[in-house]
């Protein structure tokens, strides 16, 4: 589903990611271990399309997604759900327009959703702080909430840059146990994190960088770092 | 489509009540650059009919040896009103020129027995010219140096005021020429505080769009709105200023009147109101929304 051939990010003649070359299948639940700075988040951006890398392919499915045109970039991006550190909600809308904002992007009914959201909202647990602004959320429920609008419209992947790192032992537990429950209904997880308890107990496949490389690919990983 | 357009009026209007703090400022700013504006058309106006009222004092009269036959006056008349320069002519005859002094000094019982006592009519017919524009009396004045008809030119007014017209007429081009680099100035600076106002609007919501970005909107879902709340402003803007402007005229118009007696802003100001709301309806929009346009565009790099 995902592919990097070969894949090197510079920024300025910095190094980010040098030579990174795997592959991730549908369904998988894939963690991207490394400290900060050893080229997570530039994998993410690189996915997302925030970033083109110097060097390398990066495929999603058929999609080239080096080559994708600045027009076409929306349309690539309602493909995949993206949950960030910093929540990054929309501060002036509510917690159901946040999520509804990812389905009127992808230009649904306004039937549907009406829906949806109430749906996504519920499966994540804050049902009850539907209209709430994100000044009035914890940090906990913020998460819910980009949860919530990064499945709404049921994308192929979640990609998650370290969605715990603002976030309580409890709330991060919690935001765990919700990626598990996505993937176990068939949507593909990328988690990004430096959290060493949260790798070491997921029990999944791990691939772990070091200074922009790749230093170990398993299948059921732990944290290890030289 | 009509789904994609209705959520963008939506959240325009939402954008709008909810970021009210910023919409306030970028309100008052722009209703600042729009009394501005507003001011430089009424300025326009008030100049244009100081001008006018002057222009219209100044005029050239022939007067006509007492030998010349109102047949022949009427000739050059005629062939005066051919000149291209000319705007009118009035003839005044010999008994109208009398009947007319009599009325201005009616009063002044010396002057009328000193008239009774002459016996004759003492004064020469005239024709009082006015040219289209006041740098064209010199042309005017030469023409009626012209041999075959200054023969029953007695005196003309124009050589005895010369200098003043010529005074007058270098203060109005300065006063027009000078009036329109203000304009252009100020309205050229109040464009640009506007436009820098709403940039920083913007400015501060590049997190919001860059997140819109992320979540795969289009451009247009996520310019969308800005533009709708730039129209906004411009309509809010131009209600207030034009209703700001009203009492601001009314208490300046005596002021004026001292200086230009036959303005009468108020009237002006009533009689023009559609023009000058739509003038800033226009300009309010239309800035607001090329603003926002502008100011999004940047952020929408990738």
């Amino acid at each position: 589903m995902i592919n990097f051939q070969n894949v090197s990010k510079n920024y300025d003649g910095l190094v980010a990611l040098k030579d990174v070359d795997f592959k991730i299948e549908a369904q998988e639940f894939v963690s991207i271990a490394g400290k900060s700075g050893a080229g997570k988040s530039t994998i993410v951006k690189l996915l997302t399309s925030e970033e083109k890398p110097t060097k390398g392919r990066i495929f999603f499915k058929n999609i080239e997604v080096n080559k994708i045109k600045n027009s076409a970039l929306p349309y690539y991006r309602r493909h995949i759900g993206v949950i960030f550190q910093d929540f990054r909600l929309l501060q002036y809308k509510t917690a159901a327009e946040n999520v509804a904002f990812a389905l009127e992007a992808s230009g649904w009914k306004q039937k549907d959703i009406n829906e949806l959201v109430p749906q996504a909202l519920d499966m994540v647990g804050v049902y009850n702080r539907a209209n709430a602004f994100p000044y009035q959320l914890s940090g906990g429920e913020k998460q819910r909430v980009a949860i919530a609008r990064a499945m709404v419209n049921h994308p192929e992947i979640i990609i998650a840059d370290e969605p715990t790192g603002n976030l309580d032992p409890y709330n991060t537990w919690e935001i765990i146990k919700l990626l598990l429950k996505i993937n176990e209904l068939g949507t593909t997880i990328l988690l990004a994190t430096h959290d060493k308890e949260i790798i070491n107990s997921l029990n999944k496949r791990v691939i772990t960088l070091e200074e922009g490389r790749i230093i170990r690919d398993e299948p059921n990983g732990k944290y290890i770092l030289a | 489509m009509f789904t994609i357009i209705s959520r963008i009026i939506y959240y325009g209007f939402k954008n709008f009540q909810r970021n009210n703090w910023l919409s306030v400022t970028t309100i008052i700013i722009m209703v600042l650059a729009l009394i501005v504006f507003n001011s430089l058309v009424v300025f326009q106006f008030i100049t244009a009919s100081a001008i006018n009222s002057i222009e219209n004092k100044i005029d050239i009269t022939a007067y006509f040896k007492p030998t010349t036959s109102e047949d022949e006056i009427l000739s050059i008349k005629s062939a005066l009103g051919d000149l291209p320069q000319v705007k009118d002519i009035y003839y005044i005859s010999r008994d109208q020129a009398l009947s007319n002094f009599e009325a201005q000094h009616q009063n002044d019982q010396t002057i009328i027995q000193a008239l009774n006592e002459i016996g004759t009519n003492p004064l020469e017919a005239s024709l009082e010219i006015k040219a289209k524009n006041p740098s064209q009396y010199g042309e005017i004045a030469s023409y009626l140096d012209n041999p075959s008809i200054s023969q029953y030119i007695d005196t003309v007014s124009y050589a005895q005021n010369q200098s003043i017209i010529d005074r007058l007429i270098k203060i109005i081009s300065t006063i027009n020429q000078l009036g329109l680099i203000i304009t252009i100035v100020l309205a050229l600076t109040a464009t640009l505080v506007v436009f820098n106002t709403i940039r920083l609007a913007i400015y501060s919501n590049r997190d919001e769009i860059s997140i819109m970005r992320v979540v795969g909107a289009s451009n247009i879902l996520t310019r969308g709105p800005y533009i709708i709340e730039g129209i906004i402003y411009g309509i809010i803007s131009a209600i207030i200023s034009i209703f700001l402007v009203w009492p601001l005229l009314y208490f300046i118009s005596p002021y004026l009147n001292t200086f230009i007696p036959n303005l009468n802003i108020m009237s002006y100001f009533w009689g023009n109101f559609l023009i000058l709301l739509s003038y800033q309806l226009i300009f309010g929009i239309i800035l607001g929304a090329f603003s926002s346009f502008i100011a999004v565009q940047k952020y929408l790099k990738n």
